[in-house]
């Protein structure tokens, strides 16, 4: 009685109750084993903050500095604790110059840098400007504003000092307009960075909480082990260790969910995700289909892709040394070339390789040949994706048919979710499917292929005549068998969809398929 | 226009009013929202004999934000030759973006565009000028520079 599938009409109605509840445990006791499986853990900006602190607060103990600095130090070093330390160690000044933090080990002693005016002034705080004291300083005109009677002045702890009506200006700009973490002094020359020391007493509550944002965003795309859920408006994260890695993703297909039930793919943030291919086929294959759209010729011929990252960009000035904001990554424009090698030609790069621009010709030639058996897979694709889109409207008409099967039978409305369960599987599967043609589409002739085809067949049949019984009309005698049959075949439809995707995962943890293409 | 804001253009004005720096004479300030002044180079280098004018423009956030600046092309002036300037004045100098520091201002900009020319070793405009000319929006402000040459 495990199998729900093996079941006679007769005895279906005693049992009914605890069926569904048996086939739930069998598939959570297979989850634990399947191939295509990956472990991931859904965390809230909470979550992620508490993280932080628990880093700094490390931080803070080990170096004896305040957890503000921490933070800017943690930040400096993209929030890699360990590599940190370990340079901290190896040379504590250099780490503390290059972070904009100040030496404590000099702290006490008067800048160079300090106007004479300022010295009395506690370093980090906001004095107000008393007259009773003893020896009159020389008249303070706030540099920025020009307001010779500013009634505070503030400075970082390198002393040059501002009004405090300019550093509020000054930090609200830098992180309502410009989105930045990193503040340094507003001296020219000064390198000294703002703490959320000093930024939570110069700024209004609502730059504060942005500043925070601000900061648990940089931990979490610097964090390879970390990704935001693409969903708009949803603030989870996801951390998967498993898939952190670029070589990891030529064997996994991290499909994860977050709190809030959004799929997407950990690798490459596609939402709903594309498993059973690999990102690299996804995403060549969303970019092959996307080419014929303006957008996408529009891209190819102004964008380029960091070639560390993958992050798009787009050149609208300057030289030919491109740094890529995201990864910092540094390349040549024109020969797409590492810039280490480039040394000091700006404008011109000497390195371009003539052979690049024969190839991009014979590349375009060949394509139309080509363009016959990519439509042949892309239709296919392209109707699975259709199907999924009319998926409200297949649950909507779903519901009715349930209803009307209430009415005609003796069922109730737990007794009818078969149908809903049979949509939900329909759908699923045919996302399975769709992208089980974009890997056909590069996939190289063979065994494997003919394999991998004959599994995807098997599927569509199966899927095809679920869609099929959902769309049967509803005969009050017959509701009995078609409630079976309906049973039978989601059952059946889901273990093909675990065929498919378990075979697959195993196929590129094996290296068993072969491409037509240089991935 | 913020209270700082004109309080400081107005001590700048009448600093520049009073002395200028060697090259920079002040050609136009109707308002303190945009002035024109006219720069050339006293020294031996390419541009010598040259005179071009620069535009400012302050916006309500100065000296927070960087003032807009170009270099004025029309029947009378041109932009220089120079690898970090395109043809319809736009400069691509950092402390105009993400080098800028308030205490920088409007005598300090000319000093700093003047020792750039000065430098400038071969008079070319910067690779893509055409492109980027074409599709240039109106204020450099909204182009993303990237600076890394500090040589010239």
């Amino acid at each position: 009685m495990i199998d729900g599938t093996q079941e006679s009409n007769s005895e279906m109605s005693d049992n009914d109750d605890y069926n569904f509840d048996a086939e739930l445990s069998v598939m959570k006791g297979k989850a634990r084993q399947r191939a295509f499986d990956v472990e991931a853990e859904s965390l809230s900006v909470q979550d992620i903050e508490a993280i932080m602190k628990r880093d700094a607060e490390h931080v803070s103990g080990i170096f004896g500095a305040p957890v503000s600095i921490a933070y800017l130090l943690l930040r400096y070093q993209t929030w890699n604790k360990e590599k940190l330390i370990e340079r901290y160690m190896d040379d504590p000044s250099k780490v503390l110059a290059t972070a904009g933090v100040l030496d404590p080990s000099t702290e006490n002693l008067a800048s160079p840098l300090m106007p004479p005016s300022s010295r009395r002034v506690t370093r980090g705080t906001t004095s107000t400007r008393s007259r009773q004291s003893q020896p009159s300083p020389p008249p303070f005109m706030c540099p920025i504003c020009c307001d010779d009677e500013p009634p505070n002045i503030m400075s970082l702890g390198c002393g040059h000092m501002y009004c405090s009506n300019c550093w509020d200006t000054y930090l609200h700009t830098k992180i309502r307009e410009e989105g930045e973490l990193s503040i340094r002094c507003m001296d020219e020359l000064c390198a000294i960075q703002a703490d959320q020391t000093f930024i939570r007493k110069v700024v209004s509550n609502q730059d504060l909480q942005r500043y925070h944002e601000l900061l648990v965003r940089d931990y979490v795309t610097n964090n390879p082990q970390l990704r935001f859920c693409p969903h708009p408006g949803c603030a989870y994260a996801l951390s998967c260790a498993a898939a952190s890695t670029k070589s990891a993703l030529q064997t996994i297909v991290p499909t994860v969910r977050c709190a809030e039930k959004h799929a997407f793919c950990f690798g490459c943030a596609l939402e709903g995700g594309h498993a059973p291919v690999i990102c690299t086929v996804s995403k060549l294959w969303l970019k092959k289909c996307a080419d014929d759209s303006e957008t996408a010729n529009w891209i190819k011929s102004n964008t380029k892709e960091c070639t560390n990252c993958n992050s798009t960009i787009e050149k609208n000035g300057g030289c030919n040394h491109m740094t890529c904001k995201k990864c910092k990554n540094e390349f040549c424009w024109v020969c797409m070339g590492s810039w280490a090698e480039h040394g000091t030609s700006w404008y011109s790069c000497n390195r371009y390789d003539e052979k690049d621009g024969v190839d991009a010709r014979d590349i375009q030639s060949k394509s139309r040949a080509s363009l016959e058996r990519y439509l042949h897979y892309y239709n296919r694709w392209a109707n699975h994706e259709q199907s999924a889109r009319l998926s409200l409207d297949l649950y909507a008409k779903t519901e009715k048919k349930m209803e009307e099967m209430q009415i005609t039978s003796n069922l109730t409305w737990i007794e009818v979710q078969f149908a809903k369960k049979a949509v939900d599987e329909v759908i699923k599967c045919r996302k399975t499917l769709k992208w089980t043609y974009a890997m056909a589409f590069y996939l190289e002739s063979g065994n494997a292929k003919q394999l991998f085809e004959d599994n995807q067949a098997d599927l569509e049949k199966a899927v095809e005549d679920l869609s099929e019984l959902l769309e049967s009309p509803i005969e009050p005698e017959t509701i009995p068998i078609l409630r079976q049959k309906m049973t039978d075949k989601t059952v059946y439809v889901a273990k093909r969809n675990d065929i498919v995707l378990e075979d697959t995962a195993k196929g590129f943890v094996d290296g068993r398929w072969i491409w037509n293409i240089g991935m | 226009m913020a209270t700082f804001s004109s309080r400081r253009l107005t001590k700048e004005l009448v600093a520049l009013r009073e002395e200028c720096p060697a090259g920079i004479t002040l050609l136009s300030t109707e308002d303190l929202k945009s002035w024109t002044l006219s720069l050339e180079l006293l020294g031996e280098s390419l541009f010598k004999g040259e005179v071009f004018a620069l535009r400012f423009t302050f916006g309500s956030r100065y000296p927070i934000e960087a003032p807009e600046v170009v270099f004025v092309v029309n029947d009378k002036y041109k932009a220089p030759m120079h690898p970090h300037v395109y043809s319809n004045g736009h400069i691509c100098a950092s402390i105009l973006g993400s080098e800028w520091s308030p205490v920088l201002n409007t005598s300090t900009i000319c000093i700093t565009l003047q020792s750039m020319l000065a430098s400038c070793k071969k008079k070319e405009r910067p690779e893509g000028n055409d492109r980027y000319v074409k599709n240039a929006p109106l204020s450099p402000k909204n182009t993303h520079f990237l600076y890394d040459d500090d040589s010239v």
